[in-house]
């Protein structure tokens, strides 16, 4: 056991005082290692974050007290290095209550007078506030389950407050799986209707005869198995929002209906001539193009004016770029949780093939292979061989994909032409932002969300020249 | 009937991290007294399979350095006695074994 003498301090304040007394004023934890990383002297802040006892460990090799995980993972002490820059790291330690605790990790060489190899100075600190705070500040890229980060996303995001603000019909456009349904609800959650009800109907679910029924209700006898009065949807959503999901799918005579019923926001069940004031917000969303539509004759233009007051726009994920590994892990943590598994995330290969796919049924298709790799994962990374196999082998797939595009009534949208890649879509908005802002890259890239030498070096990658 | 220890290792001395050992010593307590060793190595790190390799292998007993509450109550489950927070080197730690003067805690290094 050392003298107390052997830790007085001379020369730095007027009077001698003890090393301890002054490491125990500070609120980090500290130890000080020999040169063959042996603990000598450790503060009050180090013994509260391991929970060791000061004298069941002095003298001890510091992974023995400490008990780090990158004591494993190349500590340069524990390898017998003595000329290394200091480190600093974040890592975990368990302490002797078996707490697993995050901490960021600091280690220094120490030296004499005549830069000798004294000894080593190691600083932790638990960061387990830090680290609920960072997870809780992912969700700042998310809003009421939309993730995301990309410029396009984030321009969704900053419009949903003042769009959620009024009661102005909103279309929804955007590919399968992009979440239109997820903003319909997030728009009536930000809302001053959020305490109201949330009404959804699928167009495309019902044939038109029930559908007419299912939206306006009707009244007992209005035909025949009407044998009570029935609220129609619209009516239930009296007060707050009513989502027709699928609008596209909508027979023409119930678009006159609809018409009419966002002319004089009155409801007229079926059978009945008495009509019912319903004070209802109304968001409708579909993935045809409904301009087509018009010009096809299959939806009527004054119901597309009506509708189209407020037009939000979910691009597709392969047009995200970043926003495929943000929600990947996103779902990921959410499968994990879900299916008590520990996975720590995906191999370099996995994430590869992941940003490589184009990904045609969007967010919806990304959650689905995640769900089928947590699943079928039995390690702690999600492997290539984790994956459905059709992302692999995607020749398998395409004629299908193809075949339904040709069989599909109706063409697909014009104005998003889908993009082969993120490379390829990058690529393509960098062109139409420059066109659009004149050639004028300042305001090219602003209008992109990235900075200038940002945009700068995308004009390089895809060597455009401006 | 025979014993069955389990002692997760790092070189000679008992892994400091249940979770991060990739070497395994098991050891066979015969009734007459007699230890039978026997080092298993892992292809990786990791608290479930050493947990899986505990029950399968029907230890009695793990004599271990930190050990996460997860693991340690899963364990304690199972039926294994975990003694944690052990610091030393196997061959004192069996010896201390043999005389039944571990426990939990127990710091084997001498200064």
């Amino acid at each position: 056991m050392k003298n107390e003498n052997s830790y007085l301090v001379s020369g730095l304040l007027n009077q001698q005082f003890l090393l301890p007394d002054l490491l125990d004023e500070i609120p980090v934890g500290i130890a000080i290692l020999d040169v063959n990383g042996k603990i000598k002297i450790v503060n009050h802040t180090w013994q509260t974050i391991t929970g060791a006892e000061p004298g069941s460990i002095t003298g001890l090799k510091c992974m023995l007290g400490l008990r780090c995980d990158y004591c494993f993972k190349g500590c340069p002490i524990m390898s017998g290095k003595t000329d290394f820059d200091a480190i600093a790291t974040d890592a975990d330690i368990i302490d002797r209550s078996r707490i697993k605790i995050p901490i960021r990790l600091t280690i220094s060489p120490l030296f004499s007078n005549d830069k000798k190899l004294s000894g080593f100075v190691e600083t932790i600190q638990d960061i387990r506030q830090v680290a609920e705070l960072s997870s809780s500040a992912s969700k700042a890229y998310s809003l009421g389950g939309l993730v995301g980060t990309s410029p396009q996303m984030v321009k969704v995001f900053s419009m949903i407050p003042s769009i959620a603000g009024t009661d102005s019909s909103v279309l929804i456009t955007g590919e399968t799986g992009t979440g239109k349904d997820v903003l319909a609800e997030a728009l009536h959650n930000a809302s001053d209707r959020a305490g109201s009800p949330f009404i959804k109907v699928n167009c495309g679910a019902l044939p038109e005869t029930l559908l007419e029924s299912e939206l306006f209700g009707h009244v007992k006898g209005a035909f025949t198995g009407a044998h009570e009065n029935r609220p129609g949807r619209i009516k239930l959503a009296h007060n707050g929002s009513f989502f027709l999901t699928e609008i596209g799918d909508l027979p023409l005579a119930l678009q006159v209906k609809l018409l009419s019923f966002l002319d004089d926001k009155e409801i007229y069940p079926l059978g009945s001539s008495k009509g019912f004031k319903a004070n209802v917000r109304i968001i409708v969303a579909t993935h045809r193009d409904l301009k087509q539509m018009v010009l096809d004759k299959t939806f009527r233009a004054d119901l597309l004016f009506r509708l189209n007051v407020v037009h939000l726009h979910l691009p597709p994920l392969r047009e995200r770029g970043e926003d495929i590994l943000l929600l990947k892990n996103h779902f990921l943590k959410e499968y994990c949780t879900k299916f008590n598994k520990k996975i720590r995330g995906f191999t370099k290969k996995a994430a590869k093939i992941l940003l490589g796919y184009h990904f045609p049924g969007n967010v919806r298709e990304l959650r689905n292979v995640v769900e089928y790799a947590v699943n079928f994962c039995d390690r702690d990374c999600i492997g290539a061989e984790h994956l459905p196999a059709y992302l692999t082998e995607q020749d398998i797939l395409r004629p299908v994909i193809e075949s339904a595009k040709v069989s599909s009534e109706l063409p697909p949208q014009k104005e998003y032409s889908p993009a082969e890649s993120w490379d390829h879509a990058e690529k393509r908005m960098i062109i139409e932002a420059l066109i659009k802002n004149g050639g004028r890259k300042a305001d090219a890239a602003k209008s992109l969300g990235w900075s200038r030498s940002t945009f700068w070096r995308k004009m390089n990658k895809h060597a455009i020249n401006g | 009937m025979d014993i069955k220890l389990l002692i997760p290792l790092f070189n000679d001395e008992v892994a400091p991290r249940f979770d991060l050992a990739t070497d395994v010593l098991l050891v066979k307590i015969r009734s007459t007294g007699e230890y039978d060793e026997r080092i298993v190595v892992l292809p990786q790190a990791s608290a479930d399979d050493l947990c899986a390799l505990a029950t399968s292998d029907n230890a009695h007993t793990i004599i271990c350095g930190g050990i996460d509450n997860e693991h340690y109550q899963y364990l304690i489950w199972k039926g294994i006695k975990v003694l944690d927070n052990v610091i030393g080197p196997v061959k004192i730690i069996l010896k201390a074994h043999k005389a039944g003067t571990i426990t939990a805690g127990s710091n084997f290094y001498s200064f």
